[in-house]
């Protein structure tokens, strides 16, 4: 029996939901809304596991589930050489998020990943500390950052209402995920349009180590990704 | 599989080798205070580092390098000339991005190090010869730079001293040093910094960001890098070979670049006093870029010894001048810095070349 891990809640969930009932595969929690057990009806050998989207990636790599839905973000974050872990199967073409950079809208003379690069290290002269970014995306962040060979800046953890910590004095920047950019704009801050650090989306997800068996194809086959 | 205790008795060869040169042994801690190499390396040390938080000391790590806190304790203790040696298990993260590899390198591994603080122009190669002298047995390539050349260089472009210093300090970058060097060899484009009616958020100040459109806008009356210097610069960057064919390379770019005539002077010097020291500077490669890729702090003269046989090991070996770090480290006690060199082996990869 594989095991598959789908978000526990929100728009998420309906639309996972709604994803694999359009394969004929009806997922349900059982019970209350309040009660995270689940069933599976249309396919045979798959048990279904409710879970947050970020311990989704962990579980898959733990090997306690098989088949996880969850972000292409979390699994890069969280997965360390993600790739020798699990598998994407499919983009399920829903919950788009851009991983970006995000500045104050004030900076008239920040348009792009260089004048950032400049101001940071302007910043750092200036401060005598480097320019902080907060963010919960420390991985990504910092791999797109010495990708593009940023320095004078570090990352300082914000694990919510990360968009207020520019107004806060904690921080100078923001790396964080948005759809619609409008919780940035609230804050008056500003996306760098050339420093989309990731696309994520929901993606079905299979561990590496499933790859190539019986059971897998035959859930697969049914959900006509083969 | 090299037993542990393999490894630790050829370190314990090269450091009885150092004391025997003059050095003092040490043995700094473990758990070092995070704070100075943050801000030394930035997130940098965070991707390569074990961060951890200790209730009453703060962020701790464990100890990535033994230069810095070798240098924190001279800094706070030492007399001139110095010669310090040590032997002990730094600790790196290996984060190798999407895929793991199935050799991957180990994330604690013995350095056996000799650091040298002097005003003597002879510190150079006092340092290299020694290292060149024990890891003979291994056969290695030795392969030295020079940082001096390159930032000499770039101090005498006929640029701003701003742009030069923006350049100089993103030398170790690449892809950006390449990035400004090409915004500065064109006209630049006219920006308009549009008003946006946005409120003023966060710690940066207004003035702050006037004095940079300020400095923007009046780069733009700034003559353009003539593309022969461009030219210049990465004939200079490029520059690889035999020592002493590197060194006669060398003499004639430095007609073209006057501002690197002293570091080749002073290059050819070090050669003369390795040679001195028995070492035949045909057997050394030059490479002007070899500081480039190394952590920012070396800023002189760089080596490394290699195993040729083993293409995907990092160095065997390595050292060099970290002048401006000790000039970092030195400004909470209100100390100048001084001159340094030094250098670190890796027992546990010597004990794989050759098991004994």
């Amino acid at each position: 029996m594989l095991k598959l891990g789908v978000p526990s809640k929100g728009r998420l969930m309906d639309q996972t939901f709604g994803w694999f009932a359009e394969r004929g595969v009806r997922l349900s929690r059982s019970g209350s809304d309040r009660e995270y057990a689940a069933s599976v009806d249309g396919i045979d050998g798959l048990g279904l596991v409710m879970l947050s989207a970020g311990e989704i990636p962990r579980e898959l790599a733990a090997g306690r589930i098989q088949l996880g839905v969850t972000g292409t973000d979390l699994v890069r974050e969280k997965l360390a050489g993600w790739r020798s872990d699990v598998v994407e199967l499919a983009p399920l073409g829903f919950g788009e998020a851009d991983l970006v950079l995000a500045v104050p809208a004030c900076w008239r003379d920040c348009e792009d990943l260089d004048d950032f690069a400049a101001i940071a290290r302007d910043f750092r002269q200036a401060h005598g500390f480097r320019l902080r970014i907060a963010t919960k995306y420390h991985r990504l962040v910092r791999a797109f950052l010495s990708d593009h060979e940023v320095a004078d800046y570090q990352l300082v953890d914000s694990q919510g209402a990360t968009e207020g910590t520019v107004a806060n004095l904690t921080a100078e920047a923001i790396a964080d995920i948005t759809s619609s950019g409008e919780t940035l704009r609230a804050n008056h801050l500003k996306i760098l349009p050339d420093a989309l650090i990731h696309a994520s989306q929901a993606t079905l997800f299979a561990a590496r180590s499933q790859i190539g068996t019986a059971p897998l194809h035959a859930v697969m086959s049914r959900l006509r990704l083969t | 599989m090299i037993p542990r205790t393999a490894k630790a008795a050829v370190g314990q060869r090269l450091l009885a080798a150092f004391r025997d040169a003059g050095a003092v042994e040490v043995a700094p801690d473990i758990l070092l205070p995070a704070d100075t190499l943050l801000e030394l390396y930035g997130e940098d040390i965070r991707a390569r580092a074990y961060l951890t938080t200790d209730p009453i000391r703060g962020e701790v790590v464990l100890r990535p390098d033994f230069t810095v806190p070798v240098v924190s304790m001279h800094m706070a203790a030492g007399a001139e000339p110095a010669r310090y040696c040590y032997l002990g298990e730094v600790f790196r993260k290996q984060d190798h991005g999407d895929t793991r590899p199935e050799h991957p390198r180990d994330n604690e591994y013995l350095q056996v190090g000799y650091e040298l603080f002097s005003r003597d122009p002879d510190a150079d190669a006092e340092v290299f010869a020694l290292f060149h002298r024990l890891l003979a047995p291994h056969r290695l390539a030795a392969t030295i730079g020079d940082m001096d050349l390159l930032l000499d260089a770039v101090a005498g472009l006929p640029l701003s001293p701003e742009r030069c210093a923006m350049l100089a300090h993103h030398i170790w970058r690449p892809r950006r040093f390449e990035r400004l060097l090409d915004r500065f060899s064109r006209p630049l484009v006219p920006r308009s910094f549009a008003v946006n009616g946005a409120p003023w958020t966060g710690l940066r100040s207004e003035a702050e960001m006037a004095a940079r459109i300020a400095r923007l806008e009046s780069a733009r009356a700034e003559p353009v890098l003539p593309g022969i210097w461009r030219e210049r610069l990465h004939r200079l960057f490029a520059l690889t070979g035999a020592a002493p064919q590197a060194l006669d390379e060398l003499r004639v770019l430095a007609d073209h670049i006057p501002a690197i005539a002293e570091a080749v002077d002073r290059l050819a010097a070090r050669l003369d006093a390795i040679a001195a020291r028995g070492i035949d500077p045909a057997t050394i490669r030059f490479e002007a870029s070899h500081g480039r890729t190394t952590m920012e702090y070396y800023d002189g003269f760089t080596f490394s010894f290699t195993a040729t046989a083993h293409p995907d090991w990092p160095p065997v070996a390595s050292g060099g001048r970290y002048d401006a770090l000790t000039a970092v480290l030195g400004l909470p006690a209100g100390k100048p810095g001084i001159p340094a060199v030094g250098g670190i082996a890796r027992p546990g990869l010597l004990a794989e070349l050759d098991p004994c």
